[in-house]
């Protein structure tokens, strides 16, 4: 055998052994779509039936999307406040990274210095305050305020802020000389030329969002406005012994996610490589 | 020669009034755009975390109203060292730190294989990043039923293997806390993954070069290369790591509600269930300052220690 044959057994060999690890990651989510798939009394036969016997996907999303506590309401609910949600915080952090970065003034480094200096405070040490806050005017139990809530994100206008410093500043001297004021450069010159790193904070935005579980839990009370992630534990409360129903929800709750990632996959993996952000 | 000098000054004057106006207009530009952001951090996020300051310093109970309210000074704090339930979330916290160090190993040694190592690296960055991208809620009800102590999967294939007594997982106070690490360390490998994956493809391809002329193993490669090479990634890892360890809640909320016996309470689920179950706010604001001054502290430190420990 030549080395380059030895090389290329090696490799996959070690591709064998990472695919089996790899099973160990996506098992979990096997498991739940097989059995969202089946009907209850077979969801814990041992051993594990990863084909259904019985077939009932037809009765239990339609159960899960339009019976007793329909999945559809929660699902637009959570459409729109995700979606609003992205695109309020992507605009402003637009926004302020753009004026922290290719405006000139003299109090800029200050501003941008204390609003870093809040990445630092954990969101949990400020949870009591603006719960009473949302009481006092009015924001508690509203999509309104959830929206809010995430879109002031100081790791956005960071993350955004690198890229508009590398826009050259000869693009925004040059409008100026043609007698455009920043407003335009924002919209003409400089948002077009960082659309990809606004596009990776989007899909990043939207993917927490969407899996937001802790602001919709402590700042929604009434059951109508509940997200969906906050509606699938309230299912599980609910029809407790029904796992096919629960899997059902849960599949209808990652599907979408699934699609974004796919789609953005790119963006999304240099995004978190690049900021190295968590949610 | 006054009239001269004057006559000199009055374009240079001219001149400043309008770079200063012109300043103006671009002070005031700046201003607009960076305003949205100011207002919602100032609201948002620097009052309540002055209020939370004050907060702790109160005895206060939500309902009653802010007439109500009794200042108590740092009786808060002192309740805290005596409270056996908050010293129990907090020794928890201080389990759960040891599973940054698990996947941060786990990752480093994921991320090498997949990197240099396999085919159709991209199919393994998806299948390890699927815990990441699905929700927590979503993830934490499968392992809860994969974990069931009768039906579940996992105890029926133990019992398959001829283990009589398998432990009961979430539902046993002794095996709770470690069955949630594992959960976590399973979703985070795939974040830790990918930025290790991208610290990996920033190491100079010269140096591997040298190290095979040299007739240096993998090993060695590893321990002289790779390793000092990933430092700063490790070090920025560990550091959001910890700091990661503090939030930790959406587990809990749905795993456990920090039972069974307060076996799993951390310091983030007592301060929730303190304020908004059993509604003392001021007691749970004097948590919410140690949390924030755990997390400062890490900060700090981070801050200090990179000088030291990153070599690049």
């Amino acid at each position: 055998m030549t080395i380059k044959q030895i090389e290329r057994l090696r490799k996959g060999a070690i591709t064998l052994l990472m695919l089996a690890i790899s099973i160990l990651f996506l098992l979990p989510f096997l498991w739940m779509l097989s059995a969202s798939f089946k009907i209850e009394a077979d969801v814990f036969t041992y051993p594990i039936q990863w084909i259904p016997a019985k077939w009932h996907i037809i009765e239990n999303y339609k159960e899960v999307w339009i019976g007793k506590f329909p999945f559809y309401k929660y699902y637009w609910n959570t459409v729109k406040v995700t979606v609003l949600t992205t695109v309020t915080s992507a605009f402003v952090s637009a926004l302020a990274a753009y004026g922290f970065s290719k405006i000139n003034f003299a109090a800029s480094k200050y501003l941008f210095i204390i609003v870093l200096a809040t990445y630092m405070i954990p969101h949990q040490a400020i949870l009591v305050p603006q719960f009473i806050l949302y009481r006092q005017i009015g924001f508690f139990d509203s999509h309104l305020g959830l929206i809010l809530l995430s879109s002031f994100s100081v790791l956005g206008t960071f993350m955004l802020r690198q890229f508009f410093m590398g826009v050259h500043n000869e693009y925004i001297e040059s409008a100026k000389i043609d007698g455009a004021g920043h407003w335009r450069i924002f919209w003409q010159i400089a948002f077009p030329l960082v659309r990809p790193a606004v596009a990776t904070y989007a899909i990043l935005r939207f993917i927490w969002t969407w899996n937001d579980y802790q602001n919709p839990l402590i700042f929604l009370r009434t059951d109508k406005l509940y997200t969906i992630q906050l509606a699938m534990q309230k299912f599980t409360t609910i029809n407790g012994e029904f796992y096919s129903l629960i899997m059902a929800a849960a599949v209808s709750a990652i599907l979408p996610l699934l699609i974004v990632f796919i789609i953005g996959q790119k963006s999304v993996i240099e995004g978190i490589a690049l900021g190295g952000v968590k949610g | 020669m006054q009239k001269l000098e004057t006559a000199a000054e009055a374009p240079k004057a001219k001149h400043i009034s309008k770079r200063s106006s012109l300043q103006k207009k671009e002070t005031i530009a700046g201003l607009l755009f960076v305003g949205p952001m100011l207002i919602g951090v100032t609201v948002l996020t620097f009052i309540p975390i002055i209020a939370t300051f004050l907060l702790s310093l109160a005895d206060w109970n939500f309902i009653a109203g802010f007439k109500d309210i009794k200042w108590v000074g740092f009786d808060n704090y002192e309740r805290l060292l005596q409270d056996d339930g908050f010293m129990k979330s907090l020794k928890n916290n201080a389990y759960f730190l040891l599973t940054v160090p698990i996947y941060l190993a786990i990752s480093m040694l994921l991320a090498i294989l997949i990197d240099k190592h396999v085919y159709m690296k991209s199919y393994f960055k998806v299948a390890y990043f699927m815990p990441y991208i699905s929700s927590i809620v979503a993830v934490a009800i499968v392992w809860q039923v994969l974990f069931h102590p009768s039906a579940g999967p996992v105890n029926q294939l133990l019992i398959s293997f001829g283990i009589d007594n398998p432990p009961k997982w979430i539902a046993d106070p002794k095996y709770a806390l470690p069955s949630l690490m594992m959960i976590s360390i399973w979703i985070s490998i795939g974040f830790n993954l990918i930025v290790y994956i991208a610290g990996l493809q920033s190491i100079p391809k010269d140096l591997y070069e040298a190290a095979d002329i040299d007739g240096a193993n993998a090993w060695h490669k590893f321990k002289s290369i790779t390793f000092p090479q990933l430092s700063s990634t490790s070090f920025f890892l560990l550091v959001t790591g910890i700091i990661s360890t503090f939030k930790i809640f959406d587990l809990i909320a749905i795993l456990t509600k920090g039972g069974p016996i307060s076996s799993t309470s951390m310091l983030v689920w007592h301060l929730y269930d303190t304020a908004f179950v059993n509604l003392k706010i001021g007691y749970a604001s004097s948590m919410a300052v140690i949390l924030f001054a755990c997390v400062m502290l890490i900060t700090v430190l981070q801050w200090l220690g990179q000088k030291k420990w990153v070599n690049y």
